[in-house]
């Protein structure tokens, strides 16, 4: 059976939400003064990437970036038959006083972001932490909520969201698709 | 990829994939043990026992560090304050282990098989941390895995192992690794250490250190077993240094930027001259912080998802 497919955000769109965003994280936090960005592998980790261009772009400083891998933090390793393979992360700096700025492409159940959450305590004592994403598809299962989202995208739990960047597929695109069951 | 291994007996059951996904495995908890709060939610509830019937503290240590580190409970035995003293079996002694639940046993023993037996025995997890003179496959992986990290690569590099290859299991584990890596493996120690046939495991054999060392990327330097040599194999410890001390004259024999590696304790002056165990091609510390990581891996691999 062929899937369908839908596009709900092109190149264009990505970027202009983007620099949305960014703007957003400079007003709310009057300017850069002990912001840092942490992007959660993988998409989240190129998302995090152009934030930082963007805010560099905009007030001439470069702010720290780190990547979290949450693998190690997942309340499912017990469950099921996967096994999921840790891939590095790389906070290089303190969180402590922080504001550290979270970015992911997606925002679903939240379970990820609360395994994101419980390891960047463990690398200091951030002032704040503020959530960045791209999308927001609903369906919460835990109670957490953006800061900063790119688009609201009302979604069936049968359809699947995908954040297509250049970086890792060759195209900017988001598409909205029914999966396989 | 998907490790469906129950137990980690050695590196001779291990395909290149499983050895791969260890060490690259391996490769991402390098950064837990550098952070101030070393510790990751990971195996939370679980329980490790650490078994060791023979003296150690690398080996156990460094098991203990590893499952704390992921937040595993971990509980040591030692023969000497156990019931082995007794008179228990080591039968008896799994059982009533098995008894109380734990998810992974290591265990260390002189007699080669036991971790075998047990594993046929018992239903959890047996990870070998050096079974008498068989294998020790968490030595051969952390050395793999600092050959990965200095040289970007394992396959196509010469390795000389020295010393008493015939006593050593970490000589057997990382032979067995090494080859199915594709790196070229030479051993050397006196005619009294060459096990029977051991070219067969697809090594080249010298008697004599000079040769074997010859343009080498990497010089393992096995320990001399002196608890395991009731029957003297050769004349002194002064005559064996004489010819098997890896030192600053004959290590210029190998490449450049050779790497020099030992599994510990060192004796120094005997196998290993102490300026080279301290020296800049001296990786034996590194060793030991890899072999945190690797158990890590080990730990994960064998209790993520039943």
């Amino acid at each position: 059976m062929e899937k369908k497919k839908k596009i709900v955000m092109d190149p264009e769109g990505i970027d202009r939400s983007l620099t949305r965003i960014a703007y957003e994280i400079l007003e709310k936090n009057k300017g850069v003064a002990n912001l840092c960005i942490v992007g959660i592998r993988t998409g989240g980790v190129y998302l995090a990437e152009r934030l930082k261009n963007k805010i560099s772009k905009i007030e001439g400083i470069d702010v720290p970036i780190g990547i979290l891998d949450i693998t190690l933090y997942r309340d499912d390793l017990r469950m099921g038959n996967k096994k999921p393979r840790p891939e590095k992360t790389d906070i290089p700096f303190s969180l402590d006083d922080k504001k550290v700025i979270l970015v992911d492409d997606v925002l679903f159940t939240g379970r990820t972001i609360r395994a994101a959450m419980d390891a960047l305590i463990d690398f200091g004592r951030p002032r704040s932490i503020q959530l960045a994403v791209l999308i927001d598809r609903g369906h919460r299962e835990l109670p957490i909520r953006a800061d900063f989202v790119g688009k609201n995208l009302p979604s069936s739990l049968w359809e699947s969201v995908v954040v297509n960047l250049t970086e890792k597929t060759g195209m900017d695109e988001v598409i909205i698709q029914v999966s396989n069951v | 990829m998907k490790f469906t291994k129950k137990d980690i007996l050695g590196i001779k059951d291990l395909t290149v994939d499983e050895i791969n996904l260890v060490l690259d495995t391996a490769e991402s908890f390098i950064e837990v043990s550098t952070r101030e709060i070393k510790k990751v939610p990971t195996l939370r509830g679980k329980t490790i026992v650490n078994l060791f019937f023979e003296a150690s503290t690398r080996t156990r240590t460094s098991f203990e560090i590893a499952g704390k580190r992921l937040s595993a409970d971990t509980i040591n035995i030692s023969a000497s304050t156990s019931s082995v003293v007794k008179g228990e079996t080591l039968i008896d002694t799994a059982r009533n282990l098995e008894a109380m639940n734990p998810d992974i046993i290591v265990i260390r023993h002189s007699a080669a098989g036991a971790p075998h037996m047990l594993a046929r025995l018992v239903k959890q997890s047996i990870i070998n941390a050096g079974d008498g003179a068989h294998e020790h496959p968490t030595q051969a992986l952390l050395d793999m895995m600092t050959i990965k990290e200095k040289k970007g690569k394992i396959a196509g590099l010469r390795v000389a192992i020295v010393g008493d290859i015939a006593h050593s299991r970490v000589a057997r584990s990382n032979i067995y690794g090494l080859t199915k890596m594709g790196a070229q493996v030479i051993v050397a120690g006196p005619a009294m250490m060459l096990p029977r046939n051991i070219e067969q495991m697809g090594v080249s054999v010298y008697d004599h250190m000079e040769e074997a060392i010859k343009g080498v990327d990497i010089i393992m330097m096995l320990r001399i077993q002196l608890e395991r040599q009731q029957q003297k194999i050769f004349p002194s410890l002064r005559e064996y240094s004489n010819y098997f001390c890896l030192n600053r004259t004959n290590i210029t024999l190998a490449k450049e930027d050779v790497l020099v590696m030992h599994p510990g304790p060192i004796n120094r002056g005997i196998e290993i001259a102490p300026d080279i165990a301290d020296g800049p091609y001296s990786v034996i510390l590194d060793q030991v912080t890899n072999g945190v990581a690797v158990r890590m891996a080990l730990l994960y691999l064998l209790t993520g998802g039943k």
